[in-house]
């Protein structure tokens, strides 16, 4: 009796696989709704020279640079699973460091890494450099470094349309407030006094704040507003920005020349119009003008 | 290697070593009072319980721990049923249990010779009274050493929910690496903490063997 | 069934009361599926913006490549883990008390080891670059430790005279183990083996923490990027995932119940012959 069940189990297994054969392709997600309104490639800099940089030699070696990045962040760097694509303003500005590294955007595999493992596979050598809101601070410093920054975001509260109570970093305390587990924001909003939850990953927050199990998501502004113009109607950001948070691209502590190639890359881009196109065609999605890009801190 | 003795690291050591605990008990509380229900189930004459009983055991015990977690904490929001990180956590990890404790239960009470239920059938006992009075407490010294693994089990699985927001071991141990501490001397710390917790249960059903082994 | 030496054959009045109970359970059950049904409705879990990323082709493919990483972790624990368990066994049941007592240590330390912590350890310290070896490692040394147990009360579950006789006709130690305790001891030892291995393979999730793409992590992506006005797809993604596992590890113990029906076939026969 019980022998019978291993074809059957096996023909589920096979049903399972005969769906994969039939369905279709593109994506549910409408083409402009996640910021993929594409800025031009990015030239490739065939003649890179980055001589002394163990990360470069060796993803020339293997043939293909590979970025670490966020998946779930509508607007700045996430992944369309159904069609298979990374639009947002950290991937531009990913591509467009490769491009002056010398690799071209199919020479690029991107690397799904939450928060709390980024120092892990940047020191590592599991991914080259990391772009995905990574906030520059000395704590971090101390295992991984940073080129950039190239944005300077803010920590931020998003809370329901209907939240009133909460207007500021000042009206948390006792509040639920959630965030991702390894950020920077973990320890400012435990000083206001919140009841802090924390997930792996910012959608987790977002689902909790839908599904009214707490009161608010704290992280960065540019984060949040993304969340916001994709749940229009339900949630908002309450729009004072309580920290400053300069993103920069992380790369392994050892490896100043890639930290250089790296900063004149984005200086370039910067200067020529691309950071602003790119902007325009990605943040700017989420209801905020560009501002001017920041300076970059050399070291 | 002196890391709990640095800062306030100490009360965070603490703090997730007493979460742990309380986790594992509470879950191992809830697991047997599931298991003994669900083993009650499993071989009770009403046939609609007996489905009942094997499609829940089916279903918990080949369902990832992991998984359990996001459904209890992403799905039970959603038939609006608003819980704790800590309930959630015990929850999973109680159903989860609770299937294995059901299994070696009901492996349990197939131990007990016939004769002991049918003698206790023949004196008019009913089936409850049969089960509670008869089998179970002899099947309860028969199942103490499988038993005794699946509570093992029970705190090493309990890490999983520092993943899911409670504030236990894992999540001390995630902590304490990113303000950039050695790995392996959090790991030492850590590792010495869940092997006082599975010493005590070690020994505690140890005890419990001897106390209800039958003088032979 | 061994269940109805519990209770006497149900008369005409118990049969009628067993059915009431039956009617009543399988009420409360409806109705609380129903609440569920309901609940999750009108939460609007059922909406098709939900369950759109499982129509297309890529998110199919994910999901399958995420089956395809979960059973490549799980083949390479199973086996690593029943090669260590062997040796971790052979270990414990040594006549060497040098021996002897590491291999207790080690597994008594690693049965009682939080799994996450060590492969969270691994692959912060050594396996950054390829979490699949820190996730396979970890689950080797946990399971592993298990089996090895199961080997030794499995063979020390072998009547004792099996061995006293084959001592008795002069064979070495190691010829008593591989050739009189291990072929018996197998049978006896070989469900819970196949109940570590289910084991094994549910663990494998526990990549999902450390970045690597199994089943687990595929569905956390889908479910994190697709946003719809009902919040994230937790719901449909589990409903789809979680029956993959469950067939999975159904199949697993299809197969080991198939080795070892085939197993008890070909010793039934030999036994008699044996006697």
């Amino acid at each position: 009796m019980r022998i019978r069940r291993t074809p059957a189990a096996v023909l589920a297994v096979l049903a399972l696989a005969a769906t994969a054969a039939c369905g279709k392709s593109g994506s549910p997600n409408a083409a402009t709704d996640t910021g993929s309104a594409k800025p031009a490639a990015y030239p490739v800099k065939a003649d890179a020279k980055l001589d002394g940089s163990p990360t470069v030699a060796a993803a020339k070696k293997r043939g293909k640079l590979i970025i670490g990045a966020k998946a779930d962040q509508p607007f700045l760097g996430f992944e369309d699973v159904a069609a298979g694509t990374r639009t947002g303003f950290d991937i531009e500005i990913a591509k467009m460091v490769a491009a002056d590294l010398g690799f071209s955007e199919s020479q690029i595999e991107f690397k799904t890494i939450d928060s709390a493992n980024r120092e892990t596979a940047l020191a590592g050598g599991q991914i080259d450099y990391y772009v995905g809101t990574y906030s520059i601070n000395d704590k971090r410093k101390a295992q991984v470094s940073f080129a950039g920054p190239y944005y300077i975001a803010g920590q931020d509260l998003l809370v329901r349309q209907d939240n009133t109570d909460i207007t500021g970093p000042d009206s948390v305390k006792g509040k639920k407030v959630c965030t991702a587990t390894g950020s920077t924001s973990v320890d400012r909003i435990k000083t206001y006094g919140a009841d802090v939850s924390t997930f792996g990953n910012y959608s987790n927050c977002v689902d909790k704040l839908l599904s009214k199990d707490i009161d608010a998501v704290t992280t960065d502004d540019a984060i949040l507003k993304g969340y916001a113009a994709k749940n229009e109607g339900q949630l908002k950001v309450v729009g004072k920005p309580f920290s400053t948070e300069k993103y920069g691209v992380g790369l392994n502590k050892d490896d100043k020349v890639l930290r250089d190639a790296v900063n004149d890359a984005l200086q370039a881009h910067e200067t020529n119009g691309d950071w602003k196109k790119a902007y325009d065609a990605t943040l700017a999605k989420s209801g905020s003008a560009a501002p001017q890009p920041p300076a970059l801190d050399r070291y | 290697m002196g890391i709990p003795f640095e800062g306030n690291n100490l009360s965070l050591f603490w703090h997730g070593f007493v979460q742990t605990v309380l986790l594992s008990g509470a879950s191992a509380l809830l697991a047997l009072v599931l298991g003994t229900l669900l083993a009650a189930c499993r071989v009770s004459p009403v046939p609609v319980l007996r489905a009942f009983g094997t499609g829940w055991v089916g279903v918990f015990r080949n369902t990832p721990l992991t998984l359990l977690f996001f459904a209890v904490t992403f799905g039970l929001p959603r038939v609006d049923v608003h819980l704790s990180a800590f309930v959630c956590a015990m929850l999973a990890l109680g159903c989860y249990t609770g299937s294995f404790v059901c299994e070696v239960l009901r492996a349990g009470i197939n131990t007990v010779p016939i004769g002991q239920a049918e003698a206790a059938r023949s004196l008019g006992m009913t089936f409850g009274q049969t089960l509670t009075l008869v089998v179970l407490p002899q099947a309860g010294r028969a199942v103490l050493g499988p038993l005794s693994s699946v509570f093992i089990a029970l705190p090493r699985n309990s890490a999983i929910a520092g993943a899911f927001n409670v504030a236990e071991l894992y999540s001390v141990q995630q902590t304490l690496s990113e303000q950039g501490y050695a790995i392996f001397a959090i790991f030492f710390w850590i590792a010495l903490a869940y092997l006082c917790i599975s010493a005590t249960v070690g020994l505690l059903f140890r005890g419990l063997e001897r106390r209800l082994a039958v003088g032979a | 069934m061994q269940a109805s030496v519990l209770y006497e054959v149900p008369g005409p009045r118990t049969r009628r009361r067993y059915q009431l109970f039956g009617v009543l359970a399988a009420a409360v059950l409806a109705g609380l599926g129903w609440y569920v049904y309901d609940a999750l409705a009108s939460n609007g879990q059922f909406d098709p913006a939900m369950w759109a990323p499982f129509e297309y082709t890529t998110v199919q493919q994910r999901i399958l490549d995420g089956v395809r990483d979960t059973l490549t972790a799980f083949g390479l624990a199973a086996l690593f883990s029943l090669l260590w368990g062997a040796l971790l066994a052979t270990g414990r049941l040594s006549d060497h008390r040098w021996l002897r007592w590491p291999a207790t240590a080690l597994i008594e330390f690693f049965r009682a080891m939080s799994l996450l912590v060590m492969i969270f350890a691994l692959y912060q310290a050594v396996f950054s670059a390829q979490p699949m070896y820190a996730l396979v490692l970890g689950l080797t040394l946990y399971n592993g430790a298990v089996q090895a147990e199961i080997i030794r009360s499995g063979i020390q579950a072998v009547p004792r005279g099996q061995h006293e006789a084959a001592y008795a006709l002069g064979l070495r130690k190691s010829q008593v183990m591989l050739t009189i305790l291990l072929p018996q001891a197998v049978r006896s030892m070989l469900p819970a083996m196949i109940g570590q291995l289910v084991v094994t393979l549910k663990d494998t999730s526990l990549g999902f923490l450390i970045t690597y793409t199994e089943l687990l992590y595929i569905g956390k992506l889908i479910a994190n990027n697709t946003s719809t006005p009902h919040g994230y797809p937790y719901i449909p993604v589990i409903m789809v995932i979680a029956p993959i596992y469950i067939l999975l590890c159904l199949a697993l113990t299809a197969l080991a119940r198939w080795i070892e029906s085939r197993g008890r076939r070909g010793s039934n026969r030999r036994t008699p012959a044996a006697a």
